[in-house]
């Protein structure tokens, strides 16, 4: 959503926009600096040469002023205001005063007309009245009185020490403009050339600053009923605060997948439970009046004479009898009181028991077992599961593929894992693969995952499976040594 | 000595040189120029010293001072062959100058004094008038520039220094119109065939004066000689200035200066000048 104000912008906007305008001051700041010194300058210059003209002025007219003649002081000073060939002198105006501070003669007669007083003189040398005193020991002086458009350029005319009158000139300010007016166009010119090669960088810059930022905040944001998947937030990899950060949520949303894959164990064994306590009482509740059935029909059979009508029907209801009895069988799965701890021949027996399965779908079976001596661990429900998944892994690995199985001890643990290549598990399939008359592969009852569940539960061992995209199935089992202190 | 050495060398080359040749090398003619005229046409005095020349078959070399008193020395000294001059520094030397001939001005050989104001003024009728002003003289020697409005406040029993507030001379008469047209002279005196010249080149400047009082008519300023001039050279520029009317590149030349030809004259034809200067010493 796009929020005009400044607090509420997004970082991929605020963070350009605040170094923009970081290089903006600069440049404008830089630029100031440059036209305040050029400023300086021209006026530094423009006083230079006002001095020297004025000090060549005013020796030119000691010669007309000792002779008192008027004209040749007026010719001088009008010179450079010939209408026809002016000079580029720069003053307005000039005035020559007398020695009683009247004016002698001025460049424009008819403003400052032979006589006049200093006090009445106006317009640009209307500040000059004050300045007067002294100013034969002064020298050349420069005013620039703040209230007038002009500078003023006073210096004495005096020979052997007298003073004859004094000169004064009048430079409008605005002089210093036009060469201060193409110091600015050029300056503004390569501020301008500077600000679009650097606000294009800048604003490249703050975006790529603000970019993993935005991108971590988007993906904080995809929390919500589903985690995010690895892929989609790749998050920088860097040492700092940014990287920090990253790592940080990394951390938070690896614990948030641990959490939610227990609570979905939980789940799933708590569901697996209560079937296998419903299927235990149903098949208890089964078992009970199908042994009568059976011995009924055992009796009766023992007693004979039946007529070939009956004894076929019987014998269908014995066969039917039986299969309930298998399969109700099949779905209690108990284990029996042992007869001997798993020793290193059963895992044997398990290799020659799989090998016409394994040879009939042309896979290879590798084993690797550590087992060397018998464990703390009842044979048979071990053999079962151990049996159950290979089996399994044989039917599901593609032909020319490798199962692998290894079995070893892991701590109090002995760990089985059974690893094949071929169709993975889909998610749909995964949430209900430990339940009953499931089956994978359309193959089968459907009823091996669901036993090898029941025995690794009634062993207290936990049962994983991981099944990636890359075709890898693997199964862990994990099974305590001694289940009674686990109790 | 020079003179003589200069003669004996054009004597020696005349015999085997061409006429031109021998113009280069014969005795130049000098001949000084005072503001009477426009002074700052310099492509037409090349164009009527090129004429003279011709004319005269010697070199002519044009002198020019800034006042008239200096021309009138150099002429006085035998500097000069000829000058032409104002009629108030000919009356005064006279005796020791000779009139060679006077230009005709509308035909007649006369001329007048202006008394002009700036264009601020539009009030003023007369010199009388002009009390209390700024005023710009030409020259201390100028006829129509000095004597004649001095010889008028004199006869009111005024000085120039007493009647007007402040006096400067401009040393021409056409910077007499310049400096009144500028507004640095509220008032002066000028020749007014000059302002009349001026007029016609640059009515620009002569617009923004305005004369109020004209002078009753005086000989126009003569071409005067010294009086040590040979009468041979005399004769050969008289017979020139008196004939220049004749040819058309002469005529023409006249026409630029705004004169119609030239007359001999006579000396009393500046004997109202000469009363005005006498009247003026007298008091």
């Amino acid at each position: 959503m796009f929020d005009p104000t400044l607090p509420n912008l997004s970082l991929r906007y605020k963070l350009p926009l605040q170094a923009s305008a970081l290089v903006l001051v600069t440049a404008l700041l830089l630029t100031s600096a440059i036209l305040v010194r050029e400023y300086q300058q021209s006026r530094q210059d423009l006083f230079n040469s006002a001095e020297s003209t004025a000090k060549l002025l005013a020796t030119t007219l000691v010669q007309p002023l000792i002779h008192d003649d008027l004209w040749r002081v007026y010719a001088l000073l009008h010179a450079p205001f010939d209408p026809v060939d002016p000079w580029p002198l720069g003053a307005d105006s000039l005035l020559v005063l007398d020695s009683d501070q009247r004016v002698y003669v001025a460049s424009e007669p008819r403003r400052f007309p032979i006589g006049m007083a200093l006090a009445e003189v106006d317009g640009p040398f209307a500040s000059l009245p004050g300045h007067m005193d002294g100013i034969l020991e002064a020298g050349f002086q420069a005013l620039t009185p703040a209230d007038s458009e002009y500078f003023l350029f006073v210096v004495p005319i005096h020979f052997d020490g007298v003073a004859l009158g004094s000169l004064a000139m009048a430079y409008p300010r605005a002089l210093v403009l036009p060469r201060f007016q193409s110091i600015v166009t050029r300056a503004l010119f390569a501020t301008g050339l500077v600000l679009v090669l650097m606000l294009p960088l800048t604003w490249w810059l703050g975006r790529r600053v603000a970019q993993p930022l935005v991108h971590l905040s988007g993906c904080m944001n995809q929390i919500g009923d589903q985690l995010p998947s690895e892929d989609a937030c790749t998050l920088p990899d860097s040492r700092d605060e940014i990287g920090q950060l990253g790592q940080s949520f990394r951390q938070l949303l690896s614990q948030l997948r641990d959490k939610a894959a227990l609570e979905q164990g939980m789940l799933a064994s708590e569901r697996l439970a209560a079937v296998g306590r419903i299927t235990a009482g149903i098949a208890h509740e089964i078992n009970n009046p199908l042994g009568g059935m059976l011995n009924a029909i055992s009796t009766h059979r023992r007693h004979g004479d039946a007529d070939p009508l009956t004894a076929r029907t019987l014998s269908l209801l014995d066969r039917g009898l039986k299969q309930v009895r298998d399969t109700v069988g099949a779905l209690l799965v108990e284990a029996r009181v042992t007869q001997h701890a798993l020793s290193p021949q059963d895992l044997q027996d398990m290799q020659t028991l799989v090998s016409p399965d394994a040879q009939k779908r042309s896979v290879q079976v590798e084993w690797h077992s550590e087992i060397r001596s018998d464990l703390d661990l009842p044979s048979s429900p071990v053999r079962q599961i151990l049996l159950n998944l290979v089996l399994n892994a044989i039917q599901a690995g593609d032909a020319g593929s490798t199962v692998r199985c290894t079995v070893h001890l892991s701590g109090r643990f002995l760990h089985i894992g059974v690893t094949n290549h071929g169709r993975p598990i889909v998610r749909e399939q995964m949430q209900h693969l430990f339940e009953p008359f499931v089956s994978g592969s359309g193959q089968g009852s459907g009823l091996g995952l669901w036993v090898t569940y029941q025995l690794v539960s009634q062993l207290q061992g936990r049962i994983e499976v991981t099944s990636g995209d890359d075709g890898e199935t693997r199964f862990d089992v994990y099974l305590p040594l001694s289940p009674e202190e686990n109790l | 000595m020079i003179r003589r050495r200069e003669f004996l060398a054009s004597g020696l080359l005349l015999t085997g040189l061409f006429t031109s040749s021998a113009a280069r090398s014969a005795e130049p003619y000098r001949i000084g120029l005072t503001p009477v005229l426009l002074e700052d046409q310099i492509t037409f005095l090349k164009r009527w010293r090129a004429y003279l020349e011709r004319r005269l078959g010697a070199p002519v070399q044009f002198v020019q001072r800034a006042s008239y008193q200096e021309v009138t020395d150099l002429l006085l000294r035998g500097h000069l062959d000829l000058a032409w001059l104002c009629g108030y520094p000919y009356v005064l030397n006279a005796d020791r100058l000779g009139l060679l001939s006077i230009p005709l001005y509308a035909g007649r050989p006369v001329y007048r004094s202006y008394i002009l104001v700036w264009d601020e003024d539009a009030t003023s009728r007369s010199l009388t008038d002009l009390e209390g002003r700024i005023f710009a003289f030409s020259d201390p020697l100028s006829n129509s520039g000095y004597l004649f409005p001095q010889y008028v406040l004199s006869v009111l029993q005024f000085r120039p220094e007493q009647f007007f507030r402040r006096t400067f001379f401009t040393w021409s008469h056409r910077r007499v119109i310049e400096a009144v047209a500028a507004g640095l002279a509220e008032a002066g005196a000028v020749d007014g065939y000059v302002w009349d010249m001026l007029a016609r080149q640059r009515p620009d400047i002569t617009s923004r004066t305005r004369i109020v009082e004209r002078s009753p008519y005086f000989g126009f300023p003569p071409l005067v000689t010294g009086i040590q001039l040979p009468p041979a050279r005399r004769e050969r520029l008289s017979e020139l200035f008196l004939t220049m009317h004749e040819d058309p590149e002469g005529r023409d030349l006249l026409e630029q200066l705004g004169l119609s030809g030239f007359t001999p004259g006579e000396r009393s034809d500046y004997d109202d000048i000469l009363l005005m200067a006498e009247e003026l010493r007298r008091v």
